[in-house]
């Protein structure tokens, strides 16, 4: 345990396609709705971590005066590095109260900067040049060579969105709730093969954000808190085309046997997963760089529905990537549906979830956090 | 295939021999003269053993299919879908490329299939390295 738990969170007010919002109000939005979830206001928050805008900006827009600040950005998992740095700050006395908050106009793309790739990087010599367009050509490059040296099926690669939609069919706020088939995902749009549409997240606008202090303040607030038993990160390489192996995640290993180690729990203490599913793959080797399955087995383990609703390891349960919203920056929602699973709020709520893992990948396989959250501090 | 939009790389001082290498026709690569460990993309110390001491020298061009995704999306530089490729190289690395002179589909495009390099001249300034199946004709 670390002494420390979330006593805010919540999501924007909208989510889905929201022009009427700058990517920084969509920050707002969520920070704001997280504060009154606290029952707190900008002059209690004295510690301010974001990234896709810069710390100074939200500080000074939703009038913060910190004495903590951190902008560490290595993608969509930042916000799990986040919660790891706050926690480490807080229990210093570094600060007392912090707020994290994420906002990404992905959609409607207002007030929302690029992500040029320099042509002097590493990205810009040595990948750009043979033609990627965007994540849908580069996060799924590894996924054949996973095919080939496990034997996983298209079905099987399938298969992961379509329990994911189950889980959405639950929750009145996924993007898409209409159930699905493995022949609907196999017969959906091709994008960058062997990656059809449905295999490939959403690109929406929205936000969240969540606030954490000492867990013996917690009960000073009006929701239960949730607590942070473990947490862990790393990084790997910028390019894709660089990972260690194409078949497992090097940053996903080290933040998770690192944030299970720091919670001290098994395997069998965990209720519920959150796996970020930029695309159809990655929840199979996250199930897999975690321990829950050995190596090659994750696709049979989600084809016979174990993290499908009613199944032993519920995963994804707000519908993921695929199915819920996707941003740009995703993490925030995977912890979001961690916090709710664990408040016991979740629209698709897992019985007796005691203690929720969420595990995010930032870039393409680039970096890794993972928190451990629980009901009880352990 | 090649059309004058291909996004262009640009040298750094670290980088400046590999796309003087290529624009020569070499594929250069890396080795450390402590712990032989060879390794890609360039950068003048050893990612392994943090050693200063280090050697360039041309690679056989020799290379595997190592994984890669068909684009269907639209790019200026292609003609169609087009291959990704990552292809494990025989010194070791490994790197990202198109491949050439084959069809690109699935049925073409078979993992572990031998490959050889190509130099494809995209700017005055640069050839990028791409791979071929080997023994196809030049």
């Amino acid at each position: 345990m670390t002494g420390v738990a979330v006593v805010g969170a919540a999501e924007t007010t909208e989510l889905g396609k929201i022009p009427h919002l700058s990517q920084q109000q969509l920050h707002a939005d969520a920070a704001l709705n997280a504060m009154a979830d606290a029952g707190l206001t900008a002059k209690d928050i004295d510690g301010i971590a974001t990234a896709g805008e810069r710390p100074t900006d939200l500080a000074y827009y939703l009038g913060i005066t910190p004495t903590w600040v951190d902008g560490t950005s290595v993608g969509g998992c930042s916000f799990m590095l986040h919660v790891r740095h706050a926690v480490a700050a807080i229990a210093s006395g570094q600060c007392t109260t912090v707020l994290i908050t994420h906002g990404e106009s992905g959609r409607s793309g207002v007030g929302r900067g690029g992500f040029p790739r320099a042509p002097a990087s590493l990205a810009g010599q040595f990948e750009m040049p043979f033609g990627p367009t965007g994540p849908p050509t580069m996060f799924t490059l590894p996924v054949l060579r996973y095919m080939k040296d496990y034997g996983m099926t298209h079905e099987q690669l399938a298969m992961v969105a379509v329990v994911q939609r189950e889980w959405a069919s639950m929750n009145p706020r996924a993007s898409f709730q209409n159930e699905i088939s493995v022949d609907d995902v196999l017969n959906s749009k091709m994008i960058a093969y062997p990656f059809h549409l449905l295999e490939c997240c959403l690109v929406t606008d929205g936000g969240g954000a969540l606030i954490l202090t000492k867990a013996d303040r917690a009960a000073d607030f009006p929701q239960p808190p949730v607590h942070i038993l473990g947490t862990g990160e790393s990084v790997e390489t910028p390019i894709v085309s660089q990972m260690e192996d194409l078949t497992s995640s090097r940053a996903f290993k080290v933040a998770g046997a690192f944030a299970m180690r720091d919670a001290g729990i098994t395997h069998a203490d965990v209720d519920h997963l959150m796996v970020y599913d930029a695309f159809a793959h990655l929840p199979i080797y996250g199930l897999e760089d975690l321990g829950f399955c050995k190596k090659g087995e994750a696709a049979d383990f989600i084809w016979e529905q174990n993290t499908a609703p009613g199944g032993s390891l519920p995963m994804n349960t707000n519908g993921g990537g695929l199915s819920y919203m996707h941003s740009g920056m995703y993490g925030m929602y995977a912890l979001q549906e961690s916090v709710r699973q664990i408040r016991g709020t979740a629209p698709a709520q897992v019985v007796d979830a005691n203690v929720s893992l969420c595990l995010g990948v930032g870039g393409m396989f680039g970096a890794s956090g993972c928190i451990v959250f629980g009901k009880e501090p352990k | 295939m090649d059309k004058p939009t291909r996004s262009l790389p640009q040298p750094t001082p670290e980088t400046q021999h590999f796309w003087e290498g290529t624009q020569a026709e070499q594929l250069l690569l890396q080795r450390c003269t402590d712990c032989a460990h060879t390794y890609f993309p360039p950068r003048p110390f050893c990612p392994s053993c943090s050693s200063r001491s280090v050697e360039v020298y041309a690679a056989s061009g020799r290379a595997t299919l190592a994984s890669y995704v068909i684009n269907q999306r639209p790019h200026p530089a292609f003609d169609g879908p087009y291959a990704i490729a990552l292809v494990d190289l025989e010194e070791g690395p490994r790197m990202m490329t198109n491949i050439v002179e084959c069809e690109q589909t699935p049925e073409a495009l078979q993992l572990d299939m031998p490959l050889e390099v190509r130099f494809e001249q995209v700017s005055e300034d640069i050839k990028l390295p791409l791979f071929a199946p080997a023994g196809a004709d030049k």
